[in-house]
């Protein structure tokens, strides 16, 4: 058999491609590599899936098996590859050289952790793959009061899940209001207001000082000296792009794999895609650009280079505590302007000669986001 | 009418409800919607979707 092209990752960009490439090309040979167990599930799920009550083998769409057969591919499990030689075009797993026809590197991204002090530092969990949430899921008991750090996307996502699913819980953030990256103030307030009303505590311009245990519970102390005794903290600060093994391999990196127009690395026939890339010195951890991207590179790789468009694309946030989409803006000199009566506001995000460049909605102002993409510029489109 | 669900993220088409926000009326029917359309949640294209039995 001749060397089969190769993705390295089972996420939704690795999957996405093989999908996509399968379309193309039914007959060429593909190899995935994952460190997960293969199983397909959706990421953004995780953080929804208490509130719709699935556990961790719940959030499964297609078994491996099924996965194998769909993509006619041949998937090893569990394994890390610990080198890349481009020149050679082989990858190192279990310490063997498999060849590769080419390589897409898929491999997301990695939770940021911030230093905490105290004895209960290493009992702060995190939730990035199925395999998080089964640990997340096992130690939260029914009404447990969770903390979590980060009043981020994925952190307000989880304080909606979780709140709605019975659980008492408390976010901190050294912000002044949730999705300060995102949304401007009067949003992030009516966003706050509406995971309030589910129950959520809220502790803005603060920092988690120190956690320790104390019986069968953390005591956490934070920034502002005060304190709050909970069961299960959770650290929602953020992703870093998987950059090192592309670096070790000597692929350019900046923040992220910096990728060509056609998705290609500094590497010749080795291409990247998803959360552990950079495009036009911008990172993209959303799940819709992949989509995008994901049918360019199967048509480069099938055989037709096709250059990937990154249109505007709005986020959307999962709080339906208070619906929130945004479309952020690159990050030029500009101001929001805001419209509308709490929680149902819409802003505009405009650069200093008032060419509008982002927007969010949030609450029954969603609906309109139609109205807005068509005025937005693009992320990146190739020249 | 029928429902269509997207394969990848599990958002559905409700050909009765339409996708106003989008401009697809209310009863358009899962052929008439432009095959260039994708899934607004997670991108996936109009062949990545299966209908929802009755």
């Amino acid at each position: 058999m001749s060397a089969p092209l190769t993705i390295l990752g089972s996420g939704h960009a690795g999957i996405t491609l093989a999908r996509d490439l399968r379309k193309l090309a039914p007959d060429l040979p593909l190899r995935l590599i994952t460190r997960e167990d293969g199983h397909y599930y959706y990421k953004p799920d995780l953080s929804k899936a208490f509130a719709a009550g699935k556990d961790a083998d719940g959030l499964i769409k297609n078994p491996l098996e099924q996965l194998v057969e769909q993509l006619k591919a041949e998937v090893l499990v569990r394994k890390d590859v610990t080198a890349i030689d481009p020149a050679a075009h082989a990858v190192q797993v279990d310490g063997e050289w498999l060849p590769y026809s080419k390589l897409v590197l898929a491999t997301g991204a990695d939770v940021v952790r911030l230093p905490i002090a105290g004895d209960a530092a290493a009992e702060v969990l995190s939730v990035n793959d199925r395999e998080d949430y089964g640990r997340f899921r096992a130690l939260l008991k029914p009404g447990a009061r969770v903390l979590i750090i980060g009043a981020g996307l994925i952190g307000c996502e989880f304080a909606n899940d979780l709140a709605a699913s019975g659980h008492a819980v408390r976010v901190v953030d050294i912000a002044a209001w949730p999705l300060s990256r995102l949304l401007p103030e009067a949003q992030g307030r009516a966003l706050q207001e509406g995971l309030g009303k589910l129950g959520v505590t809220w502790q803005l311009g603060a920092s988690v000082a120190s956690l320790d245990r104390v019986g069968g519970s953390v005591e956490a102390r934070f920034s502002d000296d005060s304190r709050a005794t909970v069961d299960v903290v959770l650290s929602a600060v953020g992703l870093r792009p998987r950059t090192r093994l592309a670096a070790d391999a000597g692929i350019a990196c900046k923040a992220g794999i910096v990728v060509d127009d056609h998705l290609q690395t500094s590497a010749v026939d080795v291409y990247a895609l998803g959360d552990c890339i950079e495009v036009n010195g911008r990172l993209l951890p959303y799940i819709l650009p992949i989509a995008n991207a994901s049918r360019a590179l199967a048509a480069t790789l099938a055989g037709t280079p096709t250059k990937a468009r990154f249109p505007a694309m709005p986020v959307i946030v999962k709080t339906p505590a208070c619906p929130t989409l945004v479309n952020p803006p690159p990050p030029v000199a500009g101001s929001w302007e805001v419209t509308g009566t709490a929680p149902d506001l819409e802003a505009v995000y405009k650069d200093e000669s008032g060419k509008p460049l982002g927007f969010a909605l949030t609450g029954a102002a969603t609906s309109k986001r139609s109205q807005y993409v068509p005025l937005m510029p693009a992320i990146h489109e190739p020249a | 009418m029928r429902k269509w669900r997207c394969l990848i993220c599990d958002f559905e088409y409700d050909e009765a409800k339409g996708l106003p926000e989008e401009g697809i009326a209310p009863g358009t029917r899962w052929e008439d919607i432009p095959d260039s359309w994708t899934c607004p949640d997670c991108g996936a294209s109009k062949a990545d979707f299966d209908m929802v039995p009755a």
